[in-house]
Parts: structure tokens; sequence; C-alpha cells
């Protein structure tokens, strides 16, 4: 009798082990994080050393000095902050919306954000602020009106999700048009390079804004992420359960229009962060938003620091926009899901 | 104990549920019969307070259901719904432990105490060593053996269920009822049931509501309320009735 209870007991044992371990790496989540952060360390170093100049790992002149502050010190970082905000927007949305297609860019969030910094842009120029709090106004509209437009009576499916996103992405598309024929052709350029995702103008203060929005948002996200967990598995059920689906719906909309504007309004609309990485967490840890959330800002700001990168140093001394590097991994990646699902 | 006083549910400006009242004392079970479309799923939804009710009132433990949060709801009432189909892979334990929300934290983590009762809730559920399975690849019959275990798991006191043996063999429909019967006379629980299967309801439940267009058309021991008259305004079908020679139950059999 004993002897089958330790058996029995030994079973449990297993189980357990079983629960922590992630379905595709067979080590536990701490040391994952670890890793993931390493890589992240890895990337910020050879962000900051690799460029069109080369800077010396000892030894700096006064010019590389200032190329490293003032120019690839801010961009790196700021690279991190809107890989790690869109990782995390991008994370965040799906599951409440219970779609893994679900990303700022491809719901229009992004330019919803878009529209709102040009607007203060052409408008508002004289106040630096104006652009990211235009920026959120933008993508919390845009959010909303998509949600609206996406839900029936009948529910939300994929499909109409999408094609959503698509209809309020190039309704908002135009108007930016119409609005960039308001500059002049040299800020035309710049603005085009914006567009797609460019961190080449970045700035300190940009980074502190996104920096703060992004440790806020991760946090506020985090403590929702139980509460998302049965969200993923249906409203209903998790309206039965005990969640207070309207409020963590509103909390999730707002913090991902937060985390989307302040990168947007920095940096434009980088694409496909928050489908890839996401995307690729969940491969390795399973499901489980109290670590998909965390886990994507990490290797999201690693995802974007490395594009950033090759976006600078692929055809040297010229630079491509960051969000082509992601949109070229990205698209794909989507096609892959869309199929899948 | 759930009161439910002379509710009325809308749809727009279309009546579901029309003046319907009934108790669920401690300890029993209520089999809520009737034909699709009676609004015997509106009902339901509406007891945790899923459908607002546009007139009447639900009572918990003599307090007003609007008064909870939807916490205190959730460790009170546990449903077991039609199954849900979940488009990113859920492992099985993972989906368990969702029952277990309302009596943590958001933030939290589930205590090992957690771990343990949805363990010992899916061995109930004959799901033993299922944990690291994932929900998208069981059967229909095992998801809804998934869905009772995260119910069991609340530890909830009052059962809700909707066609809980759609998809079950014979084994598991009585394993899934005995379950429910052991729980209720053993932990003072109490369940209310939709189903379509007369002699299910007429064995297990203590109490027959039979709903026609969101009307109260009978409520009563079973005895009483699976009558011939009964059955055929209803559902419009003739039966025979007689007595389960080992429940000693009422038996319903259809004439085709």
């Amino acid at each position: 009798m004993s002897k089958r209870r330790g058996e029995e007991e030994k079973r449990r044992k297993g189980e357990k082990e079983t629960i922590s371990s992630s379905p595709l790496l067979f080590i536990s989540s701490s040391k994952m994080f670890a890793l993931l952060a390493g890589l992240l360390v890895l990337a910020l170093l050879l962000a900051i050393f690799l460029g069109s100049e080369k800077l010396s790992f000892f030894e700096l002149t006064e010019s590389q000095a200032a190329i490293l502050y003032d120019i690839r010190l801010p961009r790196v970082l700021l690279g991190a902050c809107v890989g790690a905000s869109l990782a995390v927007a991008g994370a965040g949305l799906q599951s409440l919306l219970r779609n893994p297609l679900a990303e700022p860019y491809l719901l229009g969030v992004s330019n919803g954000a878009a529209l709102g910094t040009m607007l203060a842009f052409v408008f508002f120029s004289q106040f630096e602020f104006a652009r990211p709090i235009f920026a959120f106004a933008g993508a919390s509209l845009a959010t909303f009106t998509v949600y609206r437009m996406a839900k029936s009576r009948a529910g939300m499916n994929v499909e109409r999700l999408v094609l959503s996103g698509v209809i309020v992405t190039t309704f908002l598309s135009s108007i930016i048009v119409l609005l960039t024929s308001l500059l002049d052709a040299a800020k035309l350029r710049s603005f085009t390079f914006w567009l797609l995702g460019d961190l080449s103008q970045a700035t300190l203060n940009g980074f502190y804004l996104t920096f703060v929005a992004v440790i806020i948002g991760t946090i506020i996200l985090s403590s929702q992420a139980r509460a998302l967990n049965l969200m993923m598995i249906g409203e209903r059920d998790a309206f039965d359960f005990g969640v207070e689906v309207k409020r963590v719906r509103m909390i999730v909309f707002a913090l991902a229009s937060v985390l989307v504007g302040s990168s947007v309004a920095a940096s434009g609309s980088v694409g496909y962060v928050g489908l890839i990485v996401p995307h690729l967490i969940r491969l390795m840890i399973g499901s489980d938003n109290r670590l998909v959330i965390p886990f994507s800002a990490i290797s999201g700001a690693t995802f974007v620091v490395l594009a950033d990168t090759v976006a600078r140093v692929a055809i040297a001394p010229r630079e491509l926009p960051v969000g082509a590097i992601t949109a070229l991994i990205g698209a794909p990646m989507f096609i892959y899901l869309l199929r899948k699902s | 104990m759930l009161e439910v006083q002379n509710i009325s549910i809308n749809y727009g400006i279309c009546a579901v549920v029309q003046d319907v009242s009934f108790a669920l004392r401690s300890g029993k079970i209520i089999a809520l019969l009737g034909a699709n479309g009676a609004g015997k799923t509106t009902l339901l939804k509406s007891l945790n307070g899923g459908l607002p009710i546009a007139k009447g009132a639900i009572l918990l433990d003599e307090k007003e259901l609007k008064d909870y949060s939807r916490r205190e709801i959730a460790q009170k009432i546990a449903v077991i719904a039609q199954e849900t189909e979940t488009k990113f892979p859920v492992s099985v334990l993972e989906f368990v432990l969702a029952g277990r929300f309302a009596q943590g934290t958001a933030f939290g983590w589930e205590t090992a105490n957690d771990l343990q009762i949805a363990v010992e809730c899916l061995r109930q559920c004959d799901l033993a060593n299922y944990e690291a399975r994932q929900m998208n690849q069981l059967s229909g019959g095992e998801r809804q053996r998934v869905v009772l275990a995260r119910a069991l798991a609340t530890q909830a006191k009052i059962l809700l269920l909707d066609e809980p043996t759609a998809n079950l063999d014979l084994a598991h429909q009585a394993l899934m009822f005995r379950l429910i019967k052991e729980k209720c006379l053993s932990e003072e629980a109490s369940a209310v049931l939709i189903t379509h299967d007369l002699n299910l309801a007429s064995e297990f439940a203590d109490e027959i509501i039979l709903l026609k267009n969101g009307k109260l058309a009978a409520k009563g021991a079973p005895e009483a309320v699976l009558t011939e008259e009964n059955l055929s305004e209803v559902f419009g079908v003739k039966v025979l009735l007689d007595e389960n020679p080992v429940s000693r139950r009422r038996r319903v059999t259809t004439i085709y």
C-alpha cells in the first residue's frame, strides 16, 4: 500500500515538472529569461559598436565620442524601447482579441498614431510634447474604431478583424498622404522614411518618454496577465470565471495606445514587431501571458535593435528605414499565421 | 442559495424569458427543460449575471446578484457552457487552473494548493495524466470533461450546466452526473442543468422546470412535471410514461 502511495507521489511530481517546463525548450522559464536578457545585452553592444563608423571598445576620438553619445546611443536605446513597446502591445492585443494576427501595425493602431503625430507636427510643431499626446489620441481612436467594426453580434472572427484593420489603415493612410502634400520637398523624404518606421531621428527625449511608457505599460499589462489568460480562452469563459471583462479590455486598449503612441511618435510605424515577437515567444514557452508579456518586452527590444543594425549597415553609408527590415521578415510570417488559422 | 424572483429577460424588444421564478436550495439539482429556443440558455446565462434582467431580481445568498463583483460571483457560481474553441495553444492544466482565478489575485501565480486541486479535479473527471496535453488536440468528449474539471476546480457551491453531456459517451455521461450528484450531496452544492434528455433529468434532478416560449410551463418534482399533457404541450410529441425498474423513477419513451 505504502509502496503504491510512493509511486503515486512520484507520478505527481513528474506531472509538476512537465507543468513548469516549456513545450519546446526543456529549460526552465527563469533560465530562458536570463538567456533572452543576455541576447538583448549582446544586441545592444553589437548595435552600439557596429555602423558606418566603426567604434572601438577602448579608445574613442572626440568625433567618435560624439557619434556614440549623441547619435548612436539614443538611437539604439530608443530602438530597444520601441521594440519592447510594440511587442508588448501586440501580445496584449492578441490575447484580448483571441487572435494571433492582431498587431498594432495591421490593426491600424500604428497608422492612427502616425496621423496624430503628423497633425501635431503640421499644426503644433512648436510643442515637442504635442506629438506623443496626439499619437496616443490617434492610436486610441483607431483601436476603438477597429474593435467596433470587427465586433458583430455573432462575435469577432479573424477575417473580420483583419479586414477592419485594413480598412482603417488605408483610410488613415490616405489622410496621411493628403497631409504630406502640405509639407515641403525637403521634409518629405524624412517623412516618408519616418512613415515606414525610422530610428535615425532618435533623440534622448524621445527615448526617455518611450522608456517610461514601456516600463509602466509592461508592469500594468503584466498585472492583468492572469485575467488575459482567461480572456484568451474566451470572453464568455473569462466573465464566468470572475474576470471584469470590460475593465480588462479598457486597460489593454489604453495601454496598447500609450505604447504604440509613444513609439510611433518617436520612430514612425515599425511594422510586424508585435506579430513576430509574441509568436516566437509562445512557440518557446507556451501561451501563459505572465511569461509571454515580459519575455516579449525583452525580445522585442532585441529584435528591433538587431533589425536597425541591419538597416544601418546593409547598404552603408546609406541607410534603410528599420520598418522595411521588420516588414521583410514579418509579412511572410503573417501569411504563414493566416494559413495556419 | 439562489433565488430567482419573477425575472424577465429581453433581447432588444423581444422578451425571451418572462416572469420566471424558482429557488435553488443547497443539495438540490434543478433540470431546465424545453424546446429549442424556449429561453433555457438565456435563463441560465442570467443566473450568474451574464445577461441583464429587465424585470425581477436574482438573489444569491440573500443578496442581489448585481451587488456582487464578478470575482465574488465566480467564487460562488461555476459555469459549464458548451465547449469553447481556443486559438492559442493552451494546456489542459492551464485551462483547469483558470477555474482558480477567482480564488487568487490577478497578478499572482497559482499556489501549490491550486495545482493540487486542479490535478485532483482532472483525476475525478477521468483525465489523470492529461495535464500537459494541449486543449486543441483533445476530442470533443475529452474537452467537455476538462470543462467540467475546471468548473469543479472553482469549488463553487452552485453549478450552472448547459447541456454538459452533449459530446460525452455513455460511460462519461454517467460519470459526470455521478460527480455532480455526489458534490451536491456531500458538499451541499447545487446545480441548474439544461438537458434534452428527459430521462436523465428524471433520474438526477430533484426539481424540473419546463419552459415554453420563455414562460414557465410547469415546475415541480419529476413525476409531477413529466406528464403526458405537459410534454405534449411543450414538445408536441406523444410519449409513453412508465417506471424505471431499477431507480423507480419516471421513465419517458417517445412514440414516433
